[in-house]
């Protein structure tokens, strides 16, 4: 098609592979089991300070979901020497930001300061993670800031709603079916009793990361963080993570969520996919390689079809989520012109699944899709935090440095072949789950 | 194309909003290419990648009467076709360099943002000099991004975070294009022709209105040469500029009724021009009113002392037709009227009490260490160095700023707050079904 332009991308491809001094990464693990990976950035006097655990909303005891959240926000309420607050008033005091985030694998905590803070961090971080209080008074307001938080996040967006209904039917026994910030009725009977539980049985330095990434070097990162987190015993009682596991999924199933502030409806299709596994990421870097090629950016196959040439959608795109300690998800979205029916959009999936199965990969799109994947390397330098984010997420799903190290180098060797292999694999799998977020039909409009 | 919002709504993460990553000492350099197009630069050169922030003034405001919309369309447009590539030729082009282009219209701009391997810089520079200033705006493309367009408004008519400040702006702003929504209505978009987009885009890019920031793998004389070959084809600007925006809301609330179990308030009044001489203590007042995370009043009093709200907060807007103080929460449909009443307690105690020793010492604190830390990340710097020249903020500003911050006194605060802070002023935008609350007349 653009012959010239092609060319040009070949020469481009052979020559990106400098040698930057920047993005260090060093990890070491203390002796009570702390885990520490060290990212050099030192084009600035700052850092970022994570601490992540590995338990998160897949973690919870039953009927308590939303617990694992709601402790996140109660870490802050203070400790033995800390006042309620205070963690926060202080880092904002030398300049800083602080916040924390809860997922199904991981609970993290973040602070950015000048690079000279991180001693006072790490002693606070320190402190919270075994000396926590919790005022009854201050554990009642902040549930109701988690309930307008959840009607914030959720109850308020119908995509919100719809993805936690698809999300629950394509999961039918592993905990990720769950809502990260709970299912409402079973938030609202959360208790200072369930958090300080929790809080005993899976916060420990056996079951923490520490990412540190900035103006830093790893051996002073190391001295300190003996000083602070070593003198803290482990927690023999943790044990690795073993959820309940999904059955083998036999039937397709349907999701019909109507929601009159709808405007513009859509179709999803979802499947479970297999996550990347330690040591084994080769299927993972061509389900990766495939959610780009169907629906990535401009070029990829629902992209071109549906949205520019045959003009009867919106929007498409496909998701690949590999990152999880269990099995992953892979999604298709179709979001169709007004006036084109979601029947219709449905049918553009399988109409578009079959003809990238017939057809195959055009291999200039397939070198353009992973020189793409390249130079997001180089791109992704310029953010200490965001790889920070990476590494955090990789190591609490499973992986390892090593691991992350690997990851691009997979994604090259990743090839034709096996990328349709994992098509084929992936959409030979009839255990769908087609998701329709619409507006109610007239006729139920009107009864 | 216009990016839409169906992104599907995964929760992978909850808890943490946008933060950015930390930087350096940052050494301004000015640029002036040989043409006489001006620059900030700010050269580091250990990523391979050079970073651009262009932002030419005026925006969606310069709309033509009866063409609202054209202007947010156009820029939607500009990756859709030029020369003999058409929209997906374009999008192969730039995925072959691995270019990385942004284009969105704001009321006061249009901004174009674009990041760049040093390996590819030249063809990529020259595929956006082909996007800005030799679009071709294809029919078929104009129709596609139409109803990209129209989806977007229908969407926001669903939605109460737009619904509020489109509310507050239509009974604030008068006739002023402020008062209507960039995107433009259903009937103004089916309107717009071809003749309509190129009017648009002759109107907004001009080379004498344009501010440029770049950071990154460049040096100074390469740069001079780039914003030539950029920005050297367009033409100086023919539309005058929009005059202020009249201020038509007084005190009070305004419902607006729409099924959500949470409402939306919106609410604010008048603020304070960048340039006038009481700039920094109402700075500093605002964070300590609404600034922050978790330090603030609001946050403290509506979050934290009664969980009304999972977060508050207020800004300065420096829109630069009409200054405003605005802030913003959502509160449950029966918690919604009692939040309200805090934060106008919040607004009387500050207007007659001003602030504690404390307050102010802890806000000067964290502005002033924080500061540092903004200059993260090639592409966040060259958005701040276009901004402080849109702004019309000194070269130097950087090396003043936190003595100006702590220059400011309790005197200075209690001053300000007289003039600023203005209780009577305040207008609620509340969307929901709000329990107990009424829209005053």
């Amino acid at each position: 098609m653009f012959a010239r332009i092609i060319v040009a991308c070949a020469l481009v491809f052979s020559q990106l592979s400098p040698v930057w001094a920047n993005g260090e990464v060093t990890e070491f693990t203390l002796e009570n089991g702390l885990q520490a990976v060290v990212i050099e950035d030192h084009r600035s006097p700052a850092v970022v300070h994570m601490l992540w655990y590995r338990v998160g909303a897949a973690d919870e005891p039953p009927g308590q979901s939303g617990i694992a959240h709601f402790l996140e926000h109660l870490m802050f309420k203070g400790t033995d020497t800390v006042a309620s607050g205070e963690f926060s008033q202080i880092v904002e005091a030398n300049g800083g930001t602080d916040n924390a985030f809860t997922s199904w694998d991981y609970t993290g905590y973040i602070q950015r300061v000048a690079a000279d803070r991180l001693p006072l961090l790490m002693e606070m971080e320190a402190d919270r993670m075994v000396n926590l209080r919790l005022p009854e008074d201050e554990v009642i307001t902040e549930l109701s800031v988690v309930l307008e938080e959840r009607a914030q996040r959720t109850d308020s967006s119908p995509g919100g709603l719809f993805q936690e209904e698809v999300r629950a039917t394509l999961y039918q026994n592993h905990p990720y079916r769950i809502p990260i910030i709970g299912w409402r009725h079973e938030i609202e009977d959360l208790t200072r009793e369930d958090a300080l539980a929790f809080y005993a049985d899976h916060y420990a330095p056996n079951n923490a990361i520490l990412i540190v990434a900035g103006d830093v070097d790893p051996e002073e990162v190391r001295a300190l963080a003996e000083e602070h987190y070593g003198p803290i015993a482990a927690n023999p009682e943790i044990i690795e993570r073993v959820r309940p596991s999904e059955p083998p999924q036999e039937a397709a199933r349907i999701v019909v969520f109507e929601d009159p502030r709808v405007a513009q409806p859509y179709v999803t299709r979802n499947v479970l996919a297999p996550a990347r596994e330690p040591g084994a990421q080769e299927e993972a870097a061509a389900l990766t390689l495939l959610a780009e090629l169907l629906g990535g950016g401009a070029t990829s196959l629902m992209n071109r079809v549906l949205q520019t040439e045959e003009r009867t959608s919106l929007f498409t795109a496909a998701y690949y989520n590999g990152l999880s300690y269990d099995d992953g998800t892979f999604t298709l979205l179709n979001v169709p012109v007004p006036g084109r029916s979601l029947e219709e959009a449905e049918a553009d999936f399988d109409r578009i699944i079959a003809r990238f199965l017939e057809e195959g990969i055009d291999p200039e799109q397939f070198a353009r899709v992973k020189f793409l994947y390249d130079a997001s390397e180089i791109y992704a330098l310029d953010n200490a935090s965001g790889r920070a984010r990476q590494y955090g997420v990789a190591l609490t799903s499973g992986l390892t440095v090593a691991d992350v190290e690997a990851w691009n180098d997979v994604i090259a060797a990743t090839t034709i072949e096996d990328v349709m292999a994992a098509a084929e694999t992936l959409f030979a799998n009839p255990a769908t789950v087609t998701g329709f977020l619409t507006t109610p039909s007239l006729e139920e409009a009107t009864q | 194309m216009i990016r839409q919002r169906f992104a599907i709504v995964i929760l992978a993460v909850i808890g943490l909003p946008g933060w950015t990553p930390a930087a350096a000492n940052v050494e301004i350099q000015e640029v002036t290419s040989p043409g006489g197009i001006t620059a900030w630069l700010v050269q580091d050169n250990s990523i391979p990648f050079l970073s651009l922030d262009i932002r030419f003034q005026g925006g969606s405001s310069l709309d033509r009467p009866g063409k609202r919309g054209s202007i947010y369309m156009m820029t939607g447009l500009l990756e859709e076709g030029t020369g003999e590539l058409d929209a997906q030729g374009f999008a192969a082009a730039s995925e072959d360099l691995a270019v990385r282009f942004g284009f969105e219209a704001f009321r006061d701009s249009v901004i174009i943002d674009a990041s760049m391997l040093t390996e590819t810089r030249d063809a990529s520079v020259d595929l956006l000099r082909r996007a800005l200033v030799e679009p071709s705006f294809p029919e078929d493309a104009i129709e596609r991004v139409r109803g990209q367009v129209i989806s977007v408004i229908s969407g926001n008519a669903q939605d109460p975070d737009d619904l509020a400040p489109d509310r507050f702006a239509e009974l604030a702003y008068g006739d002023h294009p402020y008062a209507t929504s960039q995107e433009g209505t259903e009937e103004s978009i089916a309107a717009l022709t071809r003749d309509d987009i190129v009017a648009a885009h002759r109107d907004v890019f001009s080379r004498d209105r344009v501010f440029v920031g770049a950071a990154g793998d460049i040096t100074p004389d390469e740069l001079g040469l780039l914003l030539d070959e950029l920005l050297g084809g367009l033409p100086l600007a023919e539309v005058p500029l929009p005059g202020p925006a009249p201020w038509e809301l007084s005190g009070g609330i305004t419902v607006v009724e729409f099924p959500t179990p949470q409402s939306v308030a919106l609410f604010g009044h008048p603020g304070i021009e960048r340039d006038d001489p009481d700039f920094f203590p109402a700075f500093v007042l605002n964070q300590i009113l609404g600034g922050g995370n978790f330090r603030s009043r609001l946050q403290q009093e509506v979050r934290v002392e009664r969980g009304l709200t999972y977060g508050v907060g207020t800004f300065l807007s420096l829109a630069d037709h009409r200054p405003m103080l605005l802030g913003q929460f959502s509160s449950s449909n029966n918690l919604v009227s009692e939040a309200i009443d805090v934060v106008r307690a919040q607004w009387e105690d500050l207007a007659e009490n001003g602030v504690t020793a404390e307050e102010l010492e802890a806000a000067q604190l964290y502005l002033t260490g924080a500061y540092p830390l903004r200059f993260g990340g090639n592409s966040n710097i060259a958005g701040i160095m276009a901004g402080m020249q849109q702004d019309g903020m000194p070269i130097d500003y950087i090396n003043s700023r936190n003595d100006n911050v702590m220059a400011v006194t309790q005197e200075d605060v209690r001053r300000v707050a007289e003039r600023l802070i203005q209780p009577g002023e305040l207008h609620f935008v509340v969307v929901g079904q709000p329990e107990g609350l009424d829209s005053t007349n």
